[in-house]
Protein backbone atom coordinates (compact mmCIF):
# COMPACT_ATOMS: atom_id res chain seq x y z
CA UNK A 1 0.00 0.00 0.00
CA UNK A 2 3.22 2.35 0.40
CA UNK A 3 4.04 2.53 -3.08
CA UNK A 4 0.75 4.55 -3.33
CA UNK A 5 1.49 7.05 -0.78
CA UNK A 6 4.90 7.26 -1.40
CA UNK A 7 5.81 10.76 -3.37
CA UNK A 8 9.25 10.41 -4.62
CA UNK A 9 10.98 6.83 -6.48
CA UNK A 10 13.79 5.87 -4.73
CA UNK A 11 15.50 6.31 -7.99
CA UNK A 12 14.31 10.21 -8.43
CA UNK A 13 15.89 10.53 -5.07
CA UNK A 14 18.86 8.99 -5.82
CA UNK A 15 19.31 10.95 -9.42
CA UNK A 16 18.70 14.17 -7.03
CA UNK A 17 21.21 13.77 -4.76
CA UNK A 18 23.30 12.59 -7.52
CA UNK A 19 23.29 15.54 -9.39
CA UNK A 20 24.31 17.62 -6.53
CA UNK A 21 26.86 15.25 -5.06
CA UNK A 22 28.49 15.57 -8.21
CA UNK A 23 28.40 19.18 -9.05
CA UNK A 24 30.72 19.53 -5.54
CA UNK A 25 32.66 16.54 -6.34
CA UNK A 26 33.64 18.22 -10.02
CA UNK A 27 34.05 21.53 -8.97
CA UNK A 28 35.72 20.54 -5.68
CA UNK A 29 33.33 23.23 -3.96
CA UNK A 30 31.64 21.52 -0.52
CA UNK A 31 27.69 21.52 -0.09
CA UNK A 32 28.33 23.78 2.97
CA UNK A 33 29.97 26.55 0.79
CA UNK A 34 27.46 26.39 -1.11
CA UNK A 35 25.18 26.90 1.31
CA UNK A 36 27.60 30.15 2.15
CA UNK A 37 27.31 31.15 -1.10
CA UNK A 38 23.63 31.18 -0.70
CA UNK A 39 23.43 33.20 2.29
CA UNK A 40 25.40 35.76 0.77
CA UNK A 41 23.69 35.87 -1.95
CA UNK A 42 20.53 36.45 -0.43
CA UNK A 43 22.03 38.92 1.91
CA UNK A 44 22.69 41.04 -0.90
CA UNK A 45 19.87 40.83 -3.20
CA UNK A 46 17.98 41.52 -0.19
CA UNK A 47 19.53 45.05 0.01
CA UNK A 48 17.48 45.95 -2.68
CA UNK A 49 14.13 43.61 -3.47
CA UNK A 50 12.31 41.20 -1.42
CA UNK A 51 12.76 37.80 -1.98
CA UNK A 52 11.92 34.61 -0.87
CA UNK A 53 15.03 33.43 0.22
CA UNK A 54 13.02 30.58 1.60
CA UNK A 55 12.95 28.92 -1.99
CA UNK A 56 15.88 30.38 -3.80
CA UNK A 57 18.21 27.79 -5.39
CA UNK A 58 21.87 28.01 -6.76
CA UNK A 59 23.70 25.62 -8.47
CA UNK A 60 27.00 25.21 -10.31
CA UNK A 61 26.20 24.17 -14.14
CA UNK A 62 28.02 23.23 -16.95
CA UNK A 63 26.58 24.58 -20.28
CA UNK A 64 26.27 21.68 -23.08
CA UNK A 65 24.95 18.32 -21.92
CA UNK A 66 27.53 16.36 -23.99
CA UNK A 67 30.78 17.78 -22.89
CA UNK A 68 30.15 17.98 -19.25
CA UNK A 69 33.31 17.92 -17.81
CA UNK A 70 34.98 19.81 -20.83
CA UNK A 71 32.78 23.09 -20.44
CA UNK A 72 33.58 25.27 -18.01
CA UNK A 73 31.21 25.46 -15.29
CA UNK A 74 28.75 28.84 -14.05
CA UNK A 75 26.67 29.51 -11.25
CA UNK A 76 22.75 29.56 -11.92
CA UNK A 77 20.82 31.12 -8.86
CA UNK A 78 17.38 30.92 -9.07
CA UNK A 79 15.75 33.52 -6.79
CA UNK A 80 12.06 33.73 -6.58
CA UNK A 81 11.50 37.93 -6.42
CA UNK A 82 8.04 38.97 -4.02
CA UNK A 83 8.32 42.46 -4.50
CA UNK A 84 10.57 44.55 -6.53
CA UNK A 85 9.01 47.65 -5.67
CA UNK A 86 11.30 48.37 -2.11
CA UNK A 87 9.58 51.59 -1.00
CA UNK A 88 12.52 52.56 1.73
CA UNK A 89 14.89 52.02 -1.46
CA UNK A 90 12.44 54.50 -3.27
CA UNK A 91 12.10 57.05 -0.93
CA UNK A 92 15.95 56.89 0.01
CA UNK A 93 16.71 57.43 -4.05
CA UNK A 94 14.48 60.62 -4.07
CA UNK A 95 15.75 61.82 -0.84
CA UNK A 96 19.35 61.34 -2.94
CA UNK A 97 17.75 63.15 -6.08
CA UNK B 1 54.72 -17.26 -30.68
CA UNK B 2 56.19 -13.68 -31.37
CA UNK B 3 55.62 -13.42 -35.12
CA UNK B 4 52.99 -15.83 -35.89
CA UNK B 5 50.36 -12.93 -35.74
CA UNK B 6 52.34 -9.69 -36.60
CA UNK B 7 52.25 -9.72 -40.27
CA UNK B 8 48.25 -9.17 -40.37
CA UNK B 9 47.63 -6.92 -37.55
CA UNK B 10 46.66 -3.40 -37.57
CA UNK B 11 48.47 -2.45 -34.50
CA UNK B 12 47.28 -3.41 -30.69
CA UNK B 13 44.65 -1.55 -28.14
CA UNK B 14 45.22 -1.60 -24.95
CA UNK B 15 42.34 -1.16 -22.77
CA UNK B 16 42.13 -0.45 -18.66
CA UNK B 17 38.95 -1.71 -17.32
CA UNK B 18 38.34 0.63 -14.36
CA UNK B 19 35.34 1.61 -11.64
CA UNK B 20 36.64 3.65 -8.63
CA UNK B 21 34.67 1.36 -6.25
CA UNK B 22 35.62 -2.06 -5.46
CA UNK B 23 33.08 -4.84 -6.45
CA UNK B 24 31.03 -3.60 -9.57
CA UNK B 25 32.33 -5.72 -11.76
CA UNK B 26 35.90 -4.93 -12.96
CA UNK B 27 37.08 -8.49 -12.93
CA UNK B 28 34.17 -9.86 -14.37
CA UNK B 29 34.37 -7.75 -17.23
CA UNK B 30 37.85 -8.15 -17.86
CA UNK B 31 37.54 -11.81 -17.91
CA UNK B 32 34.58 -11.77 -20.04
CA UNK B 33 35.20 -8.86 -22.52
CA UNK B 34 39.05 -10.46 -22.87
CA UNK B 35 37.56 -14.44 -23.18
CA UNK B 36 35.14 -12.81 -26.18
CA UNK B 37 37.84 -11.15 -28.11
CA UNK B 38 39.56 -14.78 -27.87
CA UNK B 39 36.67 -15.76 -29.15
CA UNK B 40 36.65 -14.01 -31.96
CA UNK B 41 39.96 -15.38 -32.90
CA UNK B 42 42.25 -12.00 -31.26
CA UNK B 43 45.01 -12.44 -29.45
CA UNK B 44 44.51 -11.05 -26.10
CA UNK B 45 46.73 -10.63 -23.01
CA UNK B 46 45.03 -9.97 -19.54
CA UNK B 47 46.96 -8.38 -17.26
CA UNK B 48 46.00 -8.35 -13.18
CA UNK B 49 46.92 -5.59 -11.77
CA UNK B 50 45.97 -5.95 -8.43
CA UNK B 51 49.43 -6.32 -6.65
CA UNK B 52 48.52 -7.51 -3.27
CA UNK B 53 44.78 -8.79 -4.25
CA UNK B 54 45.08 -10.61 -7.42
CA UNK B 55 41.43 -12.27 -8.05
CA UNK B 56 41.58 -12.03 -12.28
CA UNK B 57 43.35 -15.66 -12.10
CA UNK B 58 40.64 -17.59 -10.07
CA UNK B 59 37.85 -15.67 -12.06
CA UNK B 60 39.43 -16.82 -15.38
CA UNK B 61 39.82 -20.71 -13.26
CA UNK B 62 43.62 -20.72 -14.03
CA UNK B 63 44.74 -20.34 -10.76
CA UNK B 64 46.76 -23.08 -10.10
CA UNK B 65 48.83 -22.53 -12.94
CA UNK B 66 50.30 -19.52 -11.53
CA UNK B 67 54.66 -19.78 -11.72
CA UNK B 68 55.54 -16.11 -12.29
CA UNK B 69 54.25 -12.81 -12.14
CA UNK B 70 54.16 -9.54 -13.34
CA UNK B 71 56.57 -8.09 -10.01
CA UNK B 72 58.67 -11.31 -11.50
CA UNK B 73 58.43 -9.91 -14.73
CA UNK B 74 59.45 -6.23 -13.72
CA UNK B 75 62.00 -6.99 -11.46
CA UNK B 76 63.48 -9.14 -14.06
CA UNK B 77 63.61 -12.60 -12.30
CA UNK B 78 61.56 -13.77 -15.84
CA UNK B 79 61.24 -13.20 -19.09
CA UNK B 80 58.04 -11.65 -20.26
CA UNK B 81 57.40 -15.03 -22.10
CA UNK B 82 57.27 -17.38 -19.21
CA UNK B 83 55.24 -15.13 -16.93
CA UNK B 84 51.61 -15.36 -19.50
CA UNK B 85 49.63 -18.51 -18.51
CA UNK B 86 47.91 -19.68 -22.12
CA UNK B 87 44.41 -20.51 -21.48
CA UNK B 88 43.73 -23.81 -23.30
CA UNK B 89 40.31 -23.55 -23.80
CA UNK B 90 40.89 -20.44 -25.97
CA UNK B 91 43.40 -20.49 -28.47
CA UNK B 92 45.06 -16.53 -28.35
CA UNK B 93 44.01 -16.06 -24.40
CA UNK B 94 46.72 -15.81 -22.25
CA UNK B 95 46.97 -14.00 -18.66
CA UNK B 96 49.27 -12.53 -16.70
CA UNK B 97 48.69 -12.63 -13.17
CA UNK B 98 49.75 -10.20 -10.69
CA UNK B 99 51.74 -11.01 -7.18
CA UNK B 100 49.99 -12.25 -4.28
CA UNK B 101 52.30 -11.22 -1.40
CA UNK B 102 53.66 -8.12 -2.66
CA UNK B 103 51.94 -4.52 -2.65
CA UNK B 104 51.22 -1.47 -5.11
CA UNK B 105 54.76 0.03 -4.65
CA UNK B 106 56.58 -3.15 -6.30
CA UNK B 107 55.67 -1.57 -9.75
CA UNK B 108 55.88 2.06 -11.45
CA UNK B 109 54.01 3.39 -14.09
CA UNK B 110 57.36 3.29 -15.96
CA UNK B 111 57.73 -0.35 -15.83
CA UNK B 112 53.94 -1.33 -16.64
CA UNK B 113 54.62 0.92 -19.54
CA UNK B 114 57.81 -1.47 -20.78
CA UNK B 115 55.91 -4.39 -19.84
CA UNK B 116 52.81 -3.16 -22.15
CA UNK B 117 55.21 -2.20 -24.88
CA UNK B 118 57.11 -5.47 -24.92
CA UNK B 119 53.51 -7.19 -25.27
CA UNK B 120 51.46 -4.77 -28.14
CA UNK B 121 54.16 -5.93 -30.22
CA UNK B 122 52.45 -10.02 -30.00
CA UNK B 123 49.00 -9.25 -28.97
CA UNK B 124 46.04 -7.43 -30.69
CA UNK B 125 44.31 -6.72 -27.18
CA UNK B 126 45.93 -5.78 -23.87
CA UNK B 127 43.32 -5.52 -21.08
CA UNK B 128 44.27 -4.45 -17.81
CA UNK B 129 41.96 -5.35 -15.13
CA UNK B 130 42.65 -2.17 -12.38
CA UNK B 131 42.25 -2.36 -9.02
CA UNK B 132 40.02 -0.63 -6.90
CA UNK B 133 40.69 3.16 -5.90
CA UNK B 134 42.72 5.98 -7.20
CA UNK B 135 46.55 5.34 -5.75
CA UNK B 136 48.95 3.82 -7.32
CA UNK B 137 47.69 0.45 -8.30
CA UNK B 138 45.48 3.04 -10.97
CA UNK B 139 48.17 4.83 -11.52
CA UNK B 140 50.38 1.53 -12.76
CA UNK B 141 47.06 0.29 -14.50
CA UNK B 142 45.80 3.35 -16.78
CA UNK B 143 49.39 4.18 -17.35
CA UNK B 144 50.07 1.70 -20.53
CA UNK B 145 46.56 2.14 -21.60
CA UNK B 146 45.11 4.26 -24.68
CA UNK B 147 41.35 3.11 -23.81
CA UNK B 148 39.15 2.86 -21.06
CA UNK B 149 36.27 0.80 -20.13
CA UNK B 150 34.31 2.28 -16.96
CA UNK B 151 32.50 -0.48 -14.82
CA UNK B 152 29.72 0.87 -12.55
CA UNK B 153 26.09 -0.37 -11.30
CA UNK B 154 23.08 1.69 -11.30
CA UNK B 155 24.06 3.09 -7.60
CA UNK B 156 24.23 6.22 -6.12
CA UNK B 157 28.22 5.64 -4.09
CA UNK B 158 29.73 3.23 -7.79
CA UNK B 159 27.95 6.57 -9.98
CA UNK B 160 29.92 9.06 -7.76
CA UNK B 161 33.08 7.19 -7.67
CA UNK B 162 32.57 6.18 -11.73
CA UNK B 163 32.71 10.31 -12.07
CA UNK B 164 35.62 10.94 -9.76
CA UNK B 165 37.69 8.29 -12.18
CA UNK B 166 36.24 9.70 -15.23
CA UNK B 167 37.59 13.23 -14.15
CA UNK B 168 40.97 11.43 -13.40
CA UNK B 169 41.02 9.49 -16.58
CA UNK B 170 40.68 12.71 -18.75
CA UNK B 171 43.07 14.45 -16.44
CA UNK B 172 45.51 11.80 -17.66
CA UNK B 173 44.49 12.77 -21.33
CA UNK B 174 42.44 9.63 -22.13
CA UNK B 175 40.50 10.17 -25.39
CA UNK B 176 38.16 7.15 -25.68
CA UNK B 177 36.05 6.02 -22.77
CA UNK B 178 33.17 3.74 -22.88
CA UNK B 179 30.65 2.94 -20.08
CA UNK B 180 29.43 -0.72 -18.45
CA UNK B 181 26.50 -0.58 -16.49
CA UNK B 182 26.35 -3.63 -14.57
CA UNK B 183 23.80 -5.68 -12.66
CA UNK B 184 20.98 -3.55 -13.92
CA UNK B 185 17.73 -4.79 -12.83
CA UNK B 186 14.72 -4.00 -14.98
CA UNK B 187 11.89 -4.91 -12.19
CA UNK B 188 13.53 -2.39 -10.37
CA UNK B 189 14.18 0.12 -12.97
CA UNK B 190 10.29 -0.39 -13.70
CA UNK B 191 9.35 -0.18 -10.28
CA UNK B 192 11.07 3.40 -9.94
CA UNK B 193 13.55 1.80 -7.14
CA UNK B 194 16.66 2.07 -9.66
CA UNK B 195 17.99 4.19 -11.62
CA UNK B 196 17.46 3.25 -15.60
CA UNK B 197 20.66 2.68 -18.07
CA UNK B 198 19.82 6.15 -19.52
CA UNK B 199 19.75 8.25 -15.79
CA UNK B 200 23.59 6.63 -15.29
CA UNK B 201 24.47 7.41 -18.82
CA UNK B 202 22.72 10.91 -18.82
CA UNK B 203 24.98 11.49 -15.16
CA UNK B 204 28.01 10.34 -16.22
CA UNK B 205 27.67 12.13 -19.66
CA UNK B 206 30.19 9.51 -21.16
CA UNK B 207 29.23 6.58 -24.37
CA UNK B 208 27.51 3.64 -23.11
CA UNK B 209 28.96 0.23 -24.45
CA UNK B 210 27.27 -2.48 -22.74
CA UNK B 211 24.52 -2.76 -19.94
CA UNK B 212 24.97 -6.26 -17.76
CA UNK B 213 21.60 -7.31 -16.71
CA UNK B 214 21.99 -8.23 -12.35
CA UNK B 215 22.22 -13.00 -13.54
CA UNK B 216 22.92 -14.69 -11.02
CA UNK B 217 24.94 -17.35 -14.05
CA UNK B 218 27.67 -15.24 -13.15
CA UNK B 219 28.08 -16.06 -9.73
CA UNK B 220 27.76 -19.84 -11.32
CA UNK B 221 30.26 -19.05 -14.08
CA UNK B 222 32.79 -17.57 -11.32
CA UNK B 223 32.56 -20.62 -9.35
CA UNK B 224 33.22 -22.50 -12.24
CA UNK B 225 36.17 -20.44 -13.27
CA UNK B 226 34.34 -20.35 -16.69
CA UNK B 227 33.72 -16.94 -18.00
CA UNK B 228 29.89 -17.01 -19.20
CA UNK B 229 30.45 -14.33 -22.22
CA UNK B 230 28.46 -15.88 -25.25
CA UNK B 231 26.87 -18.56 -23.34
CA UNK B 232 23.16 -18.42 -23.29
CA UNK B 233 22.09 -16.17 -20.31
CA UNK B 234 21.56 -12.56 -19.99
CA UNK B 235 24.63 -11.43 -18.70
CA UNK B 236 26.88 -14.02 -21.53
CA UNK B 237 24.61 -12.16 -24.03
CA UNK B 238 25.40 -8.51 -23.10
CA UNK B 239 28.99 -9.44 -22.58
CA UNK B 240 29.08 -10.53 -26.00
CA UNK B 241 27.82 -7.71 -27.48
CA UNK B 242 29.86 -5.72 -25.46
CA UNK B 243 32.69 -7.44 -27.01
CA UNK B 244 31.02 -6.54 -30.76
CA UNK B 245 31.40 -3.08 -29.42
CA UNK B 246 34.78 -2.90 -28.39
CA UNK B 247 35.54 -4.01 -32.20
CA UNK B 248 34.15 -1.47 -33.17
CA UNK B 249 30.45 -3.22 -34.28
CA UNK B 250 26.88 -1.32 -33.69
CA UNK B 251 24.67 -3.94 -31.92
CA UNK B 252 21.40 -2.77 -30.82
CA UNK B 253 21.39 -2.73 -27.15
CA UNK B 254 19.27 -6.23 -25.39
CA UNK B 255 15.72 -5.44 -24.24
CA UNK B 256 16.06 -7.36 -20.86
CA UNK B 257 11.95 -7.60 -20.00
CA UNK B 258 11.07 -10.31 -18.96
CA UNK B 259 7.67 -11.19 -20.07
CA UNK B 260 5.23 -11.26 -17.41
CA UNK B 261 2.45 -13.34 -17.43
CA UNK B 262 -1.13 -12.50 -16.15
CA UNK B 263 -0.55 -14.51 -13.19
CA UNK B 264 2.45 -12.82 -11.56
CA UNK B 265 0.68 -9.52 -12.77
CA UNK B 266 -2.47 -10.49 -10.54
CA UNK B 267 -0.20 -11.49 -7.63
CA UNK B 268 2.18 -8.33 -7.87
CA UNK B 269 -0.75 -6.41 -7.18
CA UNK B 270 -1.85 -8.47 -4.23
CA UNK B 271 2.03 -8.13 -2.98
CA UNK B 272 2.00 -4.05 -3.44
CA UNK B 273 -1.17 -3.91 -1.26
Amino acid sequence: MRHFFRRKSSCQIAKDRLKILLISDRVNCSPEMMELIKTDIAKVISKYMKIDSENMEIQINTKGSKAGRAAKPSLCANIPIVDVTMPELKSQEAMRL
Amino acid sequence: MENQFSQERKGSEVIVVTSGKGGVGKTTTSANVGTGLAKLGKKVCLIDTDIGLRNLDVVMGLENRIVYNLVDVVEGNCRVKQALIRDKRHPGLYLMPSAQTRDKSAVTPGQMIKVIEHLKEQFDYIILDCPAGIEQGFQNAIAGADRALVVTTPEVSAIRDADRIIGLLEANGFKQMDLIINRLRMDMVKRGDMMSAQDVVDILAIPLIGIIPDDENVVIATNQGEPLVGCDSPAGQAYANVVQRVEGREVPFLNFEKSISFWTKVTGIFHKL
